[in-house]
């Protein structure tokens, strides 16, 4: 192996790697505010990259169905409860969040699908079709269950997973699709040449966690995700609602999902189901970094994207088989030097 | 008394009637819906286009989903069997599906035509004909083109799936007769998001060409891997490749790239008195104006798949009526020794020891010329 291959090789696994890590941190995120091991992550990557690819050809993308029908289903659950406990002021709210901003964003995408509008105006309307998934999904299928055992909850995240995917799959197709590439220079940097899409996707993968760092130090929702994160009983005892923190860290979830789409849609062909794996191999990272710290987790999943590309090259055949097995020697590692915490679970 | 016996002999009547209007029933599997009905609606709008009658009869045709579900597949097959006394199974597009029918068939002895290319157990291959181009023949084209153009190396990236495996075995089947050496040998997943490692790869051991045993869109990956980092030689995919979407999704970068696929795809192409011309061009004629989807291979298999059955039920019906497993035993016989059957794919000729029946009019090499794929010269 020579050491252009290598270099090749090493920048096609940090590319990978830049996606693994940020979703590893949403799956983190998601964990340590909620419990929920967040298995339907990957559906966002899949649902934005197949929308902006459907914008980009003029069609209208079907997420705007799940939208609208998910934000129904949120509102009825919300107006529901609100009309039980009399508290009728609580439904402009429910309606603005879960029925207005659907349908407005829906009719956006439909009378902006035949205009072809410029690739800036088009990533800004998948962003407002997908992310808002997030917390309809939060609110319908793990809201009502929150207090729930992780294994219930994990439960839970199969059976949205593969609603998702089913639903994906009757909108999208079964044939994938890829969009067009942010941009197509290429920079030539000794043996290599750079696209500017991997540079695009470090770079925004950079800036996200950067942002996200930014908002747990610096804003008061950011605090309060940490601390539910760290203390969910104390959390509440300061008067953070638990519903608010979930809500939140399933949009943030759900737009680290749908940028990951939009970054590697250009550089491969997505299926409905493709984004499921890549999710699957943040988990992984995010199991290498100790399911605990962000950092250690951008770090493993950094480490699973240049595993991955060396496998390619060495052992295609088994590249799959060695990228997740790597996880049993961590979890032996693991779980013979940690000391055994008990969870929440028995709160 | 008499009562009893005016309705007995009523019901006798009304039996020998339906006896007297014996329609053939073809029974159809096929997954419409579901991760495989890109190419299930195919196969299953071919049906809008078939003939009223077959042999003279009328023709009922019983056309069940199986959503890409082997198990489902297996329950239609016992439903059309048992309950609608089918003559004849045809199905399905996948090949798990196919094999579970194929299974059914056997043990219920009833005839069936399978619409995907699958290699069915020794012991259940007398009840089962093979429409579609077995990969070998397929691949033949192939290896027969880097002949001609004395390519000596060859690299091989496909699917880690038994779709990858088959068509490397095919590849590797026509190796020592078409003088080539595969000189790599590498694997994808259909929904990996890079293959530049394998791509890499084979552009170390520097082959002459490559050839992809991908399918679909799928397909277009390592092609686009390949000519990214400047791969210059000829790239060979196979004929689960052929569609559209391939090009939509490859643009330039899968322009020249070339693929066998059933002469019916460019029926208008061919030259003048090739033996499936005629028939190929009107039935796709027919099937874009019905359906305007696009060219495409699938459709057409369901229509060889009854003008099989329309061969073989003609010499049947001298012998049993149809409904009748006397019926369905000749049905299979006839479709053993059906010779120079006219498809819009193939001519077919049966024997016992071929269930295929197709020839090398069968493939046509195709490649990717301005965006369209285009019968190659």
């Amino acid at each position: 192996m020579s050491i252009d291959i290598a270099l090749w090789l090493l920048q096609d696994g940090i590319t990978s790697g830049a996606i693994y890590a940020l979703l590893a941190l949403a799956l983190l995120l998601v964990f340590a505010v909620t419990r929920i091991i967040f298995v339907p992550q990957g559906e966002f990557i899949s649902y934005a990259a197949l929308s902006l690819a459907l914008l980009e050809a003029g069609r209208v993308p079907g997420t705007v169905y799940v939208l609208v029908i998910g934000g129904l289903v949120a509102a009825t659950f919300d107006a529901v409860i609100a009309i039980r406990e009399k508290s009728y002021g609580r439904l402009p709210r429910i309606l603005a969040a879960y029925v207005v901003l659907p349908v407005a964003m829906a009719a956006i995408a439909w009378w902006a699908a035949p205009l072809k509008l410029g690739l800036a105006l088009q990533v800004l309307i998948v962003l407002g079709l997908v992310v808002p998934l997030g917390p309809i999904l939060y609110r319908v299928a793990y809201q009502p269950l929150a207090s729930a055992s992780v294994l219930v909850l994990f439960i839970v995240s199969m059976a949205a997973h593969y609603t998702l995917s089913g639903l994906g799959l009757v909108f999208f197709g079964s044939e994938g699709l890829r969009s067009a590439p942010i941009s197509e220079a290429q920079f030539k940097f000794g043996v290599l040449n750079i696209s500017a899409q991997s540079l695009w996707v470090v770079f925004a993968s950079l800036a996200i966690m950067g942002a996200l760092w930014l908002l747990f130090d610096r804003t008061i929702y950011g605090k309060a995700l940490r601390a539910t994160a760290i203390n969910r009983v104390g959390a509440r005892l300061v008067g953070i609602p638990t519903d608010l923190s979930g809500s939140l860290s399933f949009t943030l979830a759900a737009f680290i999902g749908a940028v990951s789409g939009i970054l590697i849609s250009p550089i491969t062909t997505i299926y409905y189901d493709t984004g499921f794996l890549i999710g699957l191999k943040g988990f992984v990272g995010a199991i290498l970094g100790g399911m605990g710290s962000y950092p250690l987790a951008a770090l493993g999943a950094l480490c699973l994207g240049l595993l991955e590309s060396f496998s390619s090259f060495w052992a295609s055949m088994f590249k799959e088989v060695i990228v997740f097995t790597l996880i049993i020697p961590v979890l032996v590692w693991r779980s013979l030097t940690s000391t055994h915490h008990v969870e929440d679970e028995e709160e | 008394m008499k009562l009893k016996l005016s309705i007995i002999a009523g019901i006798a009547a009304a039996f020998a009637t339906t006896a007297a209007l014996a329609d053939i029933t073809i029974g159809v599997s096929i997954a419409y819906t579901g991760p495989q009905a890109s190419l299930g609606v195919h196969y299953k709008n071919a049906f809008d286009l078939m003939p009223k009658t077959i042999a003279g009869e009328p023709v009922r045709f019983i056309i069940l989903d199986n959503a890409g579900d082997a198990t489902n597949a297996a329950k239609n097959g016992r439903k059309l069997v048992s309950e609608d006394k089918v003559d004849v199974i045809l199905g399905s597009n996948g090949v798990p599906q196919t094999l579970a029918l194929a299974q059914i068939a056997a043990e219920t002895r009833t005839p069936m035509l399978s619409l995907s290319p699958v290699s069915v157990p020794a012991d259940q291959i007398h009840w089962v004909f093979i429409v579609p181009q077995p990969t070998e023949l397929m691949m033949d084209a192939v290896a027969k083109d880097i002949k001609k153009h004395n390519i000596r190396t060859v690299a091989y990236i496909g699917f880690s799936d038994g779709w990858g495996d088959l068509v490397l075995k095919a590849t590797e089947s026509h190796a020592a007769s078409a003088g080539y050496k595969i000189v790599a040998s590498e694997r994808y997943g259909r929904t990996d998001t890079s293959v530049t490692g394998q791509a890499l790869k084979i552009l170390a051991s520097n082959p002459d060409a490559v050839v992809v045993g991908g399918s679909g869109t799928a397909g277009a990956l390592p092609q686009i891997a390949l000519r990214e980092r400047g791969y210059k030689g000829p790239i060979y995919h196979n004929h689960g490749t052929v569609n559209a979407e391939f090009i939509k999704v490859g643009g330039k970068n899968v322009e020249g790239a070339i693929a066998p696929t059933g002469p019916v795809v460019v029926a208008d192409a061919l030259p003048a008195g090739y033996a499936t011309k005629a028939l190929g061009e009107d039935f796709m004629k027919r099937y874009e104006a019905k359906f305007n989807l696009g060219k495409n291979a699938f459709a057409a298999y369901s229509y060889d798949a009854v003008l099989l059955v329309d061969a073989a039920a003609q010499v049947a019906v001298k012998k049993a009526k149809p409904g009748t497993p006397e019926f369905r035993a000749a049905l299979r016989d006839a479709l053993e020794n059906v010779k120079n059957v006219v498809g819009t794919h193939a001519v077919y000729t049966m024997t016992p020891a071929n269930h295929n029946g197709m020839d090398e009019r069968a493939r046509v090499l195709v490649e990717v010329k301005d965006g369209q794929w285009r019968l190659m010269k």
